[in-house]
């Protein structure tokens, strides 16, 4: 399974639709940081909105990618996380306090906009 | 409903059980966001099981109380792995030995209502959880 990865300007756009299984993130991983490399995208916005579970693995894919998008130079915001995910997560003791994050897929743009300007 | 179990022998089966415990959540009419709390307690010991042992399996189980006032889910998870030495390390945050956030086992000890561990170096580990509905 391969997550679609769309490119808006200079933006890449996720919206993860599926039930994330440890393989299909891995890959995500790999696609995004070269979908980076290959189009040059500043910024990424990966919504959440339909994801209904994210455990300690899944938090460690989408922190790790979050570090090595911005070790190359892209920002990410996730966005959408669920009010049952969040709660589950401060639960896992997860609390991704460096990861920029968003109510939807239109404030994570806005907050790409920002970020970037800075 | 008496106990069903799935085997956890490939990654795959990750997903089927934490499938498995959000249909049992549902059938005991626990609210969404203690089935999402279920779910991830069941992925965190499916995952534990896959990256740890050769094989094991997640079984389910509805229970009551005695004074027969709630419902409940309970999670078994067992394998004949190589077991935990040291089970008051493995349950601080942070602790891993594969490179992980070492969230998973603290993490549904929160995640549950009761949790409670037995584990026999070389023997295995079998790790029983209970949810009740409100
Ligand atoms: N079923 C098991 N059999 C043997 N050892 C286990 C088992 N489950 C957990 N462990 C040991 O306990 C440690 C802590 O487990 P825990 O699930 O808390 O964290 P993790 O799996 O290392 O990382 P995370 O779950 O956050 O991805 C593991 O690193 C492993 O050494
Ligand atoms: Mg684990």
């Amino acid at each position: 399974m391969r997550i679609p990865i769309l490119k808006l300007h200079h933006y890449l756009l996720v919206s993860i639709q599926v039930d994330l299984d440890d393989q299909t993130a891995i890959q995500f991983q790999e696609d995004l940081l070269n979908k980076i490399h290959q189009s040059g995208a500043t910024g990424v916005v990966i919504d959440l909105t339909s994801v209904e579970i994210i455990d300690s693995f899944i938090a460690k894919v989408l922190g790790d990618v979050v570090s090595m998008s911005d070790l190359m130079g892209a920002k990410v915001v996730l966005t959408g996380i669920q009010p049952a995910v969040a709660m589950t997560l401060i639960d896992l003791g997860i609390h991704l306090q460096n990861v920029p994050t968003a109510l939807d897929l239109e404030q994570g743009l806005v907050k790409l906009r920002q970020e970037l300007e800075e | 409903m008496s106990q069903s179990c799935v085997t956890i022998n490939q990654e795959w089966d990750i997903v089927a059980a934490r499938h498995m415990g959000r249909e049992k959540s549902k059938e005991l009419n626990i609210g969404t966001v203690d089935q999402a709390r279920i779910a991830t307690a069941i992925s965190e010991l499916a995952r534990n099981i896959y990256l740890y042992t050769e094989s094991g399996t997640i079984c389910f189980e509805a229970i009551e109380d005695p004074h027969h006032y709630k419902k409940g889910l309970k999670i078994i998870a067992k394998d004949e792995g190589p077991g935990i030495k040291d089970i008051s390390k493995v349950m601080e945050d942070g602790f891993s030995t594969s490179g992980g956030l070492g969230a998973g086992l603290p993490g549904v000890k929160r995640l549950m209502d009761s949790f409670d561990i037995i584990s026999e170096e070389g023997k295995g580990t079998e790790v029983i959880a209970v949810k009740w509905s409100r």
